[in-house]
């Protein structure tokens, strides 16, 4: 599903991240943990082409990602979305406005719109929130109805940056049982985050990034650490 | 909705939510057309009254005082025998006076004092063509009996330079001022594109299409471009109705107005293809500078 091929990202001559190799497939969930700018960012941006990569290739199922022409890069970013630790709601628009954004840019007809904002609404539990205004809601509310946006245009893959790095405890178990029904859903979730009570607490693939580099794949079982000390 | 009524809608959205912006805007692509518009009323004024003079070809010759009648009408026949002579017309001392009086009826203080005796009297002769003008000019101005000759082609010389002054000030200034337009229009929606930098954000990530992204910006532009077309129609149109009875009355003969309306109709529709383009080029800098899609 998605592939990292000898990836090195340079800013300012100073490697955010050097030679990553990685595969993920299908519906996996995997945590990207590691300490703040060790490459976590780096790498979901990598994945929506908001970065280049300096060198090696990305692919996401058959897409390449360097060499996608830029009149492709909207495609992509409805096939890949993303959630952000700050939610990046709009705050004029209302919940249910916000969430059928993708939709309306598509210039998908009204009812189309309505049906599947009330759906996605009912998903995230926001139903009874949908005519509120962001600065109306709480946290965890805020950050599923950015769940609720993401997921709209039903993307394969779900980018999460620190999705729960501004919420209390319980909003945030929250957010990751609804990430986790995303997940069953079919969903291909990655999700970069400093929460280790989460991400140790969950049976999840997790990927340690350090000076960016991949410090330690729970798949592989194998870290760099352990090599290190062989 | 279809995408494009969703397009209008954000525009207005923006439009409506930075009033000073885009106030500042529109006043000055108004000033911009309406004084292009101005230009242009002042130009086709000046053709109406260059081709008025130019369809009459007259000469007004004056006679020196004490002038016989054997004499003047000696120089009648002269002229009539070069075969030229479309119309010749002699206008004694009182006519003068009687012409006078009612070019000057509504003041009283400029005809009370003029008598017959200081108004010449003269010869308004028209040829069959107006190149001949200057040779029946010539013929007659070299006549004893003869004060003064004054014939169009001095007033059309006249009229025909001031046309072409008024033509290239009025072309420098509305180029400065569409230039000022454009940077205007520019500033504007670079700014509303910086006011609204995380919903741009928000639009990309979602996986919104360039296009999608700039229609709006480029939309304000040509609102702010159309509607200051016709405001500004709208007061050169009302500027020219409230002046017509004054110019009226000071060009006289000149058959300047009314001023046939379709006349405005154009000028409204010139104006907002300028709205139109001024908007669209300020908006498409803004948008290829400062918009990152």
């Amino acid at each position: 599903m998605i592939e990292f091929k000898d990836v090195s990202k340079k800013y300012d001559g100073i490697f955010a991240l050097s030679n990553v190799n990685l595969g993920i497939d299908d519906s996996e969930f995997v945590f990207l943990t590691g300490p703040s700018g060790a490459g976590k960012s780096t790498l979901l941006k990598l994945l929506i082409r908001e970065e280049f990569p300096t060198h090696g290739e990305i692919y996401v199922d058959e897409w390449d990602i360097v060499h996608l022409p830029m009149e492709r890069l909207p495609h992509l970013r409805r096939k890949v979305g993303t959630i952000f630790q700050d939610f990046k709601l709009l705050p004029q628009k209302t919940v249910f406005e916000n969430v059928s954004f993708p939709m309306e840019i598509l210039g998908l007809s009204d009812q189309e719109i309505s049906r599947a904002t009330k759906e996605m609404l009912e998903l995230v539990r926001l139903s009874d929130k949908a005519y509120h205004f962001p600065y109306q809601l709480s946290g965890g509310e805020e950050q599923r109805a950015a769940i609720a946006r993401a997921m709209i245009m039903r993307p394969d893959v779900l980018l999460a940056d620190e999705p729960t790095g501004n919420l209390d405890p319980q909003s945030a178990w929250e957010v990751m049982q609804l990430l986790a029904k995303l997940n069953s859903l079919g969903t291909t979730i990655l999700m970069a985050t400093h929460n280790l009570d989460i991400s140790s607490n969950l049976p999840h693939r997790k990927l340690e990034i350090k000076e960016g580099r991949v410090f330690s794949d729970s798949k592989k079982n194998v870290s760099a650490k352990e090599k290190i000390h062989k | 909705m279809n995408n494009l009524s969703r397009l209008i809608r954000t525009t207005t959205q923006r439009i409506s939510r930075n009033p000073y912006h885009s106030v500042g805007a529109v006043f000055v692509m108004f000033l911009t057309f309406f004084v292009g518009g101005i230009f242009v009323m002042i130009s086709l004024g000046s053709d109406a009254a260059l081709s008025y003079f130019e369809s009459k070809p007259q000469i007004d010759a004056f006679f020196k005082e004490g002038t016989s009648q054997g004499d003047i009408d000696s120089l009648e026949q002269k002229l009539v025998s070069t075969g030229k002579i479309e119309n010749i017309k002699f206008i004694s001392k009182e006519e003068a006076l009687k012409i006078y009086k009612e070019r000057n009826q509504e003041e009283p203080l400029l005809t009370e004092f003029v008598t017959s005796d200081i108004l010449p009297a003269s010869f308004q002769i028209s040829t069959k063509d107006i190149n001949d003008l200057e040779e029946i000019a010539d013929i007659v101005s070299k006549e004893q009996i003869v004060e003064d000759v004054v014939f169009q082609k001095d007033v059309v010389k006249t009229l025909s330079s001031w046309t072409k002054a008024i033509r290239n000030v009025g072309a420098s200034i509305v180029v400065f001022l569409i230039i000022t337009s454009i940077l205007t229009t520019l500033i504007v929606i670079s700014l509303n594109i910086s006011l609204h930098k995380d919903e741009i954000e928000t639009m990309r990530l979602v996986g919104a299409t360039e296009w999608y992204i700039r229609t709006p910006f480029i939309m304000e532009g040509i609102f702010y471009g159309v509607s200051a077309a016709i405001l500004a129609t709208a007061f050169v149109w009302l500027g020219v109705y409230w002046i017509s009875p004054f110019l009226d009355k000071f060009l006289a003969d000149i058959p300047i107005f009314p001023i046939n309306q379709v006349i405005f109709l154009y000028l409204l529709l010139a104006e907002i293809t300028f709205g139109i383009i001024i908007g669209s080029i300020g908006a498409l800098i803004a948008t290829r500078k400062y918009l990152k899609v």
